[in-house]
């Protein structure tokens, strides 16, 4: 939940040391106990160009950003526009731009928000190696209450190889920065608190859903780069090795699907990232590893689509292909995290289930996650770590049925080095043996077990994240990234004196029909809330569950957020 | 007197299952299996430390007629199924089977990283320059002129593709063609790439007796290669790019580049990796 919080946007050109800056006040915001949650927008350069940084701190976990920026700071004013409507700004809100730099453009300046200036270049050349992007982060810690000793902590650390002169240079440049923000207009100012700081964590989604891997057991990874899947790669690359395991870089995401099915046909739980495109591309292994029974995990971190799309930005709209994406009846799980910090849980626990239920787990996170870092409470090890049921025993003369009809729909799976279990593990319908068969029996009968072992398992409190109040009359359904704004506008609303109840799904298929029900229970009014141009998940819903009284919809596409205001506006206006 | 070496002689059919091939009578594809089995045995490998992978097509059906693990995947794909599988389970013995369609056209990239990245596994292609599966449609390896398909009537058009010289220009580590006609030989020359390290490829010319019917000359017209086995790709080359394809029976490069084999031992505990997220660390 957010409770007091102060939201900012450093922006600039490439150089501006934007990123650098944004990264800054997110590590000296932790050491004053506070939680963050940022992300970066850029251009389409490769390397440099215009950026910016979008913070949001407070003295309780951060999800989400909020309707509006506090403080604009323009290191300069280059390409603003293309950030422009990300970056809403109200009468509240303050911009210091540097009068160097010019004026503010028009598109900024109408959002009416309260201008104030700082000559950012002008003070840092004051200081020998002074670096604007340094004065504009002390102003933005004097308006805010960011203590001084907190940012020459991080400098001191970071800068460490840099020499003492660099520390000087920049420390020095920041308390300029702090002394010009006397007499700016004030904005929300945090409390310092103390906070052991090994009990933070500052971490990307794609770095949390990298952890709940390995976590889950997962040692072997083949990766084809994707953005903005690739920093789950990437983090997994030099930690695989450490524990054993390894990853691989495949040619293309058909290799990469294919070489995970293999090493987990091998033994060993087996995962790979990816994007919308690749996803397509792998759908037909996905179908594979069904059918077969093989254990594997996908990460698939979404970006605004279909085709190339915008690779950069958000939106949830791989939610159809996910589940209805493959061809045939191939029952798998779809899960999706919550928030940055439930990357962590929710990888973790789709390798667990893929290695129980001997499937194809699709995880679906999404840009907004994945590439946001956000300083939280450090996780807390959760202990479930995935155990595929093995063969104990073959009577004499009896053959092993790697495919046997269960009560479960689990079959005990043997891998390669079983003596007296082998047999070939195939994507033609077949019979309990394996054996090849376009008999209907034999595939009524597979279709059913592969159905059987997904909705009969009990998933227990883990389908979705439930909160609000037992009596409300009115309930918000959401996923992914729009949980947080979702639980935000909650809070406004219980502030407000309303009554209602979140339902974040983490577990989207198979469906939990009877859970939902109970979720819903004594509710006349249903919100669905996602970041779609189509409403999938409101379809998605209509399709597969009995939703309760008036049901609406908020969607729409990305790259914009859905915010907190838009979701409670809909409860206000919904009479 | 080694007793082990007794105990574990092992035969031909102790490899092959009891499943009937849904191959046509005369098929080239029959040798071939009996070629794997009789290399199997040769090496004397226990049958659950042996693997066989493959896509789809006629050949692909092999593993299911083998007594080993086996894998039929997806067409095209068996060669990111073996690499995945072999790095994993390193202990394993991985062979992969399939056709020209399978292996060449659509797991073509597969191939060409499968020979880069040198594996240490076998690949057998049994080539009969036709899709049979599907009924008789040009493959990468059949002639431009060649009217038998309905899907190309008048011939494909386009050249056909030279597996062994891409093979050798992508990095494999050891070529060589043989005949169906010669199961011995085939096996033998099996036997030898899996022994060696890193990335084998065996291209088998296997005739397709339905839909290529006039590769029933194929037994008369190869012929033993006769060349010394080399390590030299410029030789190589040179030997493969002006072959008329019915050289077999022999290795035509062998090469001794390490096979790709990452992989370490744990030295960390899972939660030791987390004080990379800890705030000032």
């Amino acid at each position: 939940m957010a409770g007091q919080t102060v939201s900012l946007v450093i922006a600039g050109s490439g150089g501006a040391g934007v990123v650098t800056a944004g990264s800054l006040l997110l590590e000296a915001a932790a050491r004053a106990g506070w939680h963050a949650y940022m992300t970066r927008s850029s251009g389409p350069q490769i390397r440099g160009g215009e950026a910016a940084a979008m913070i949001r701190l407070g003295v309780e976990p951060v999800a989400s950003h909020d309707d509006t920026y506090h403080v604009l700071a323009a290191i300069d004013w280059e390409n603003i526009d293309r950030f422009a409507a990300e970056i809403p700004l109200g009468p509240d809100s303050v911009i210091l731009g540097d009068p160097e730099a010019g004026a503010t453009p028009a598109r900024i300046a109408a959002k009416g928000a309260r201008e104030a200036a700082i000559p950012l270049q002008a003070l840092a050349k004051e200081i020998p190696a002074g670096r604007p992007n340094m004065v504009a982060l002390g102003a933005i810690a004097a308006m805010i209450g960011l203590p001084e000793a907190c940012m020459a902590q991080v400098l001191r650390e970071q800068l460490k190889r840099k020499g003492e002169e660099a520390i000087e240079a920049s420390l020095a440049a920041f308390r300029i920065g702090m002394q010009a923000a006397d007499g700016l207009p004030p904005v929300p100012r945090l409390e310092p608190r103390e906070v052991p700081l090994r009990e933070r964590w500052s971490i990307t989604g794609n770095e949390a859903a990298g952890m709940g891997a390995l976590r889950g057991g997962v040692r072997f990874v083949a990766a084809y780069p994707i953005t903005p899947a690739t920093e789950v790669l990437e983090w997994l690359a030099p930690m695989l090795p450490k524990v054993g395991g390894v990853l691989v870089q495949a040619e293309d995401e058909l290799a990469s699907i294919n070489q995970i099915i293999g090493a987990s046909y091998g033994g060993i739980p087996s995962l790979t990232a990816t994007s919308g495109p690749g996803l397509a591309l792998m759908t037909e292994s996905i179908g594979l590893a069904v059918a077969a029974e093989v254990p594997i995990v996908i990460v698939n971190v979404m970006r605004g689509g279909p085709s190339t799309g915008i690779p950069t930005k958000s939106e949830q709209a791989d939610l159809n292909i996910a589940i209805y994406g493959l061809h045939g009846d191939a029952p798998h799980l779809v899960l999706a995290p919550t928030s940055v910090e439930d990357c962590l849980f929710t990888t973790q626990w789709a390798v667990y289930l893929a290695e129980t239920l001997q499937t194809a787990a699709i995880v679906l996170s999404d840009q907004a996650m994945g590439q946001a870092r956000a300083v939280i409470q450090r996780s807390a090890a959760i202990s479930f770590i995935g155990q595929r049921e093995r063969p104990v025993s073959l009577e004499a003369g009896q053959q092993y049925q790697r495919y046997a009809i269960t009560a479960s729909g689990v079959s005990p799976m043997a891998v390669p080095g079983m003596a007296g279990y082998a047999y070939t593990a195939d994507g033609l319908t077949h019979a309990e043996s394996g054996m090849p068969s376009s008999q209907a029996a034999h595939h009524a009968e597979q279709l059913d077990k592969r159905l059987r072992k997904l909705t009969g398992f009990d998933y227990g409190e883990h389908w979705a994240e439930i909160s609000g109040d037992a009596d409300a009359d009115t309930a918000i359904v959401t996923w992914g990234s729009c949980s947080g704004p979702v639980r935000e506008a909650l809070r406004r609303w219980q502030d407000a004196g309303g009554k209602a109840r979140t339902v974040a799904m983490r577990l989207l298929s198979p469906v939990q029909p009877e859970q939902l029900a109970r979720a819903l229970a004594g509710v006349r009014r249903v919100l669905i809330v996602e970041q779609t141009h189509s409403g999938q998940f409101h379809r998605y819903l209509r399709a597969q569950y009995d939703l309760p009284g008036e049901v609406r919809a908020l969607h729409h596409p990305g790259p914009l957020p859905v915010r907190p205001g838009e979701v409670f506006e809909q409860l206000a206006n919904w009479s | 007197m080694d007793n082990c070496a007794v105990a574990q002689k092992m035969s031909p059919k102790d490899y092959k299952s009891d499943v009937k091939p849904i191959w046509c009578a005369g098929c080239g594809d029959f040798s071939v299996l009996s070629a794997i089995t009789k290399a199997l045995a040769a090496l004397s490998l226990p049958p659950e430390q042996v693997a066989v992978v493959s896509g789809i097509g006629c050949s692909s059906r092999i593993p299911a007629y083998t007594s080993v693990y086996g894998f039929h995947g997806v067409h095209g794909r068996a060669l990111p199924i073996a690499t995945g599988l072999k790095i994993a389970r390193p202990d394993l013995t991985v062979l992969v089977t399939g056709g020209d369609g399978d292996g060449f056209s659509i797991g073509g990239n597969h191939f060409l990283h499968a020979c880069r990245r040198n594996v240490d596994m076998t690949y057998v292609v049994m080539d009969n320059q036709v899709y049979g599966m599907t009924k008789g449609q040009a493959s990468p390896t059949t002639a431009p002129d060649w009217e038998g398909s309905k899907l190309t009537p008048e011939g494909a058009g386009i050249n056909p593709f030279h597996p062994l010289v891409v093979a050798l220009a992508a990095g494999a580590n050891f070529i060589a063609r043989c005949s169906s006609s010669d199961p011995n030989n085939v096996a033998q020359i099996i036997a030898e790439g899996i022994r060696h390290p890193g990335f084998s490829l065996i291209q088998v010319l296997s005739p397709c007796v339905t839909f290529r019917p006039e590769q029933k000359d194929w037994k008369r017209m190869v012929r033993t290669a006769v060349v010394d086995a080399t390590d030299d790709p410029a030789r190589a080359a040179r030997r493969l790019m002006t072959d008329d394809g019915f050289n077999v029976g022999k290795v035509l490069y062998k090469g001794s580049r390490e096979p790709f084999r990452p992989g370490a031992e744990a030295c960390f505990q899972v939660d030791d990796l987390e004080a990379g997220f800890a705030v000032g660390q």
